[in-house]
């Protein structure tokens, strides 16, 4: 729902920056960010060794958990400085980057999105590859359909909830198949990889396929079934500094922060595999 | 004998009387103008949809089957959800206009919860429920074989429970509106209090419920979040228009505009034709 | 001013009111235009009692309502009384639309205490009519015929015969808010009388007229309640509606039933202020001293011609009075007194003056003779009566 709403706003920025009364009505809009951003590109070049000021991370929800670790680790290695994050589907937030977000750093779970930020060349440089996601069938607790392959999800009796093919985890999970000529209907294409992990948490879905890192941070509500053939659709993750930047220079450390061996063992506890 | 009546001509103007006061040309600028921003406010983001709609790729757009498919689960399913809806809310709201019982304004309350409700927790909370392992879903399930989830049954009671409270609000506000004694004079003439309900006080607020009808089946239409949390999305079985636009705004924003192009005409379409025909009859 | 009994015409009318069976419902009888037809057949089990008798009490917080009523089939009584009095609440309990909190209620030898105003033989005109909107006047008038089991043909020739009666039929197609007041009245009667009743209760039945059409419609409905075979009871705040439409008046105030009779009786011996000032007489009580004279409780004295002993009433018209400026000389003193002009009201070319002093008592006199008189509130002014125009009765 959150969704549609910035969605609404940003078309309505777009489209409507003549009607003052609008502009008025919607205050938390990112008005303002294109001048803002501009005033604030003499402070890159002050590149200094001391690091202040906050920065804006756009990251995909499948990062909340690994990255809050990152933060309070960040701030406290920088004191005065401060992390926000903005989590979310990758293609949402992409558009969002595009549409004129105010967003340092832009974490993407996949190429796909992160090129919808480069083709508007919005990014700085090449987006380098810090983790990658890795699919698993979570299933029910105690596992009692007994599934141990993803040929097993195959079987009628099974109620199996994919993603949708047009989000990452979606698209991952159908390469999979393809690439063991499987043909698997599901009763659902859940439209995130949080709603297809639900269904199972829920229990009105006997098993889905999702990445490594949802079956970990679900705990012990779902158990994990590992399937060879998801070596074949293995999720990038790219990661990338904005151009328009707010503060660019705490941005390039955050993201030496995830790149950093200390980075990749937060993510890595997470359920994240090194690129 | 009885013929002579001159009263007619004496009544009549009487009767006929408060239609022609309409001679009121001067609109008070307090509230032309919040009217006028309200009105802009409302339609310019339908009008950027039109700007920036893709005109060129939308033929090839609407001849695909999974938009038809989409477009006819949702007209069906809305249909369905505001059949459910007056068949067991417009009964609700006579009881909540009508009768006297201990809590009444706290049941009242209730039933608008659904209204305050983000879909999304409702469509958790009907898991919880009607689930295959929810409160009464167990036993459905264990009784009658029937799981709702993931089913077109289950759009059904996903988008019912978000239309209803609409229906039965405006219903029920009909119904207070209107004269309790026209029920009574049928009770004299011999009808019971149901055949009154059915023969006297519905077409009475038929307006009314075809306003509640129209609102319910439009928010239905619409429903996104309780029906894609309890029913899932498969196309042709659960994948309803708003399901579908949300699904192409992730990799193709075209595709979604024109899609929400096509809802929006339908439904304007529909809710034109059916304001003609229920809304002005009486 | 009476009404005489429906009898009185001698025959029945040519389309007499329909077969009152106790039931009420002609359903299966298939279209009977003219319902008169079944009328001689009429045989009740209990004969004796025949008609209505109720004991209506109603409590509810701040009203009490306790009035005791009977009436034998044909004859239509009126409830008479201010605003307030309980008269509606009387017509509800007997319909059954309001619970009674005590009391009983038999119509033809039936309890229906219990019943529900859907089993009740009794039909209603409501104060405003509450013609359903939706329907059009034929319809309205089928709708109770329906519900007691017509067929949609039956019922419809039924009220097609009801409407004919009414002088309506070419207005059988309309709907209700296309009727004049005095047709939707008519409809109104003819839905109430097309379900047989045997109790016909109407609500101030003329009051949503305006005052030309009152004329017409009051006298059509004084007709037709005279054709009616069974218990009529009316409802009015209005004397003159009561007097012509009714055989009786049962006056009611908070509550309560304050006198009962004939209109002519009770127009001649009204018993309470009320009464009184409805039908336009000074009235005041006392207490017979000596022959002709009238002691009154709060002083005075009026001397009558009647010779009474005892708690008597006594009453004269407001025009019988005749003031002086100056206290008149000579004669006798009698039926002399000392007023003061509280307020003046112009009836037509007609004043009434109300007068308080050593007796409150209204005076009619011309225009002219008030302005000779120097007329207005506060002037002092001597009020006398003949002892030949005053009416003592016993009380």
């Amino acid at each position: 729902m959150t969704r549609s709403v910035r969605r609404t706003r940003r078309t309505l920025q777009v489209a409507g920056a003549s009607v003052a009364a609008l502009l008025a009505l919607s205050a938390c809009s990112s008005s303002d960010d294109s001048s803002s951003a501009k005033t604030k590109s003499d402070t890159s070049s002050a590149a200094t060794p001391k690091l202040s000021g906050s920065i804006t991370v756009f990251a995909a929800a499948s990062l909340q958990e690994s990255f809050t670790t990152l933060k309070a680790d960040f701030e406290k290695a920088h004191p005065g400085t401060k992390v926000n994050f903005s989590f979310g589907g990758s293609d949402t937030l992409a558009a969002q980057i595009t549409g004129g977000a105010p967003a340092d750093v832009f974490a993407a779970a996949s190429p796909k999105t992160m090129a919808i930020v480069t083709a508007k060349s919005d990014a700085v440089g090449t987006p380098a590859t810090f983790v990658r996601n890795q699919l698993e069938i979570a299933t029910l607790p105690g596992n009692p359909d007994k599934i141990s392959s993803l040929k097993d999800l195959t079987k009628s009796s099974l109620k199996v909830v994919l993603c949708d093919k047009t989000v990452p985890c979606g698209a991952a999970a159908q390469k999979a198949l393809d690439a063991s000529k499987l043909k698997l209907t599901p009763v659902s294409y859940e439209e995130d990889v949080k709603s297809a992990l639900n269904k199972v948490v829920l229990k009105e879905a006997d098993a889905a396929v999702v990445y490594k890192t949802d079956v970990k941070a679900a705990g012990s509500k779902v158990e994990g079934v590992e399937f060879p053939e998801s070596a074949n659709a293995i999720n990038d993750y790219p990661i990338a500094l904005l151009k328009d930047a707010p503060n660019p220079a705490v941005a390039k450390a955050f993201i030496a922060l995830v790149q950093s061996a200390e980075g990749q063992q937060v993510l890595n506890q997470a359920g994240f595999l090194k690129p | 004998m009885t013929k002579a009546d001159g009263s007619g001509a004496v009544a009549a103007p009487r009767r006929g009387g408060p239609r022609r006061r309409r001679v009121r040309p001067a609109v008070p600028l307090p509230l032309l103008l919040p009217g006028a921003v309200a009105l802009v406010f409302l339609l310019l983001p339908l009008v950027a949809l039109l700007v920036r709609a893709p005109w060129s790729s939308l033929p090839s757009l609407l001849t695909s089957t999974e938009v038809w498919q989409a477009l006819q689960l949702s007209l069906i399913c809305a249909t369905a959800a505001t059949a459910v809806s007056l068949v067991l809310g417009v009964p609700l709201a006579w009881l909540l206009a009508r009768t006297e019982f201990p809590g009444r304004g706290f049941v009242r309350a209730l039933v608008t919860l659904p209204l305050v409700l983000p879909p999304v927790v409702g469509g958790v909370a009907l898991l919880l429920a009607l689930g295959r392992n929810g409160v009464v879903g167990q036993w459905l399930d264990a009784w009658f074989g029937i799981t709702l989830p993931f089913t077109t049954a289950g759009v059904v009671v996903a988008e019912s429970f978000v239309a209803m409270p609409f229906l039965v609000i405006s219903v029920e506000g009909t119904l207070r509106a209107a004269d309790p004694r026209y029920e009574e004079a049928a009770t004299t003439l011999g009808a019971s209090r149901f055949t009154a309900f059915r023969r006297v006080t519905l077409p009475l607020i038929a307006p009314g419920i075809a306003a509640g009808a129209v609102l319910a089946w439009a928010r239905a239409l619409g429903e996104f979040g309780a029906t894609i949390t309890f029913a899932g999305n498969f196309p042709g079985r659960t994948q309803t228009m708003p399901l579908a636009v949300y699904l192409a705004l992730q990799n193709d924003p075209d595709a979604a505009i024109a899609l929400s192009l096509v809802l929006l005409t339908v439904s304007i379409a529909v809710l034109g034709a059916l304001r003609d025909r229920w809304m002005t009859a009486s | 001013m009476t009404n005489p009994h429906a009898a009185a015409d001698g025959a029945p009318p040519p389309q007499g009111p329909p077969a009152p069976d106790t039931d009420a419902c002609t359903g299966g009888a298939g279209g009977n235009p003219h319902p008169a037809e079944g009328r001689a057949a009429t045989t009740h089990p209990h004969p004796t009692t025949h008609g209505l008798h109720a004991h209506l009490v109603v409590t509810r917080p701040a009203f009490h309502l306790d009035i005791t009523l009977t009436a034998a089939p044909g004859e239509v009584v009126a409830l008479l009384g201010p605003n307030g009095a309980g008269k509606t609440t009387a017509l509800r309990a007997l319909a059954g639309l309001t619970p009674l909190t005590t009391g009983h209620l038999h119509l033809d030898g039936t309890e229906l205490d219990r019943t529900p105003p859907e089993s009740r033989p009794v039909g209603v005109v409501f104060q405003d009519y509450l013609l359903f909107p939706h329907l059009t006047a034929l319809d309205n008038v089928a709708f109770g015929p329906r519900c007691h089991g017509a067929t949609k043909t039956d019922a419809r020739t039924q009220a097609a015969a009801w409407l004919d009666r009414m002088g309506l039929t070419e207005h059988a197609g309309v709907k209700p808010r296309r009727l004049s007041g005095g047709q939707a009245q008519r409809v109104a009667l003819a839905r109430a009388l097309a379900t047989h009743p045997r109790l016909l209760l109407l609500d101030e039945p003329l009051a949503a007229l305006d005052a030309r059409t009152r004329l017409d419609v009051r006298s059509q409905l004084r007709r037709h309640l005279a054709e009616f075979e069974a218990v009529a009871v009316l409802v009015t705040h209005d004397p003159l509606d009561a007097m012509v439409l009714a055989d009786r008046l049962i006056v009611i105030e908070d509550g309560r039933v304050v006198q009962e009779g004939t209109p002519a009786d009770i127009a001649r011996h009204p018993r309470t202020d009320y009464i009184a000032h409805l039908v336009g007489l000074n009235l005041y009580r006392g207490r017979a001293a000596d022959g002709h004279t009238v002691e009154l409780a709060a002083g005075p004295v009026i001397t009558t011609t009647e010779d009474l002993a005892g708690d008597v009433f006594v009453a004269f018209p407001p025009s019988a009075v005749t003031l002086f400026r100056d206290r008149p000389t000579g004669a006798s003193a009698r039926n002399l007194w000392r007023c003061e002009v509280a307020g003046l009201e112009i009836h037509g070319d007609q004043i009434r003056a109300d007068l308080t002093g050593e007796l409150s008592l209204a005076a009619d006199l011309t225009t002219v003779a008030a302005a000779e008189l120097d007329l207005h509130p506060g002037a002092p002014v001597w009020a006398t009566v003949k002892a030949a125009q005053t009416h003592a009765y016993p009380a």
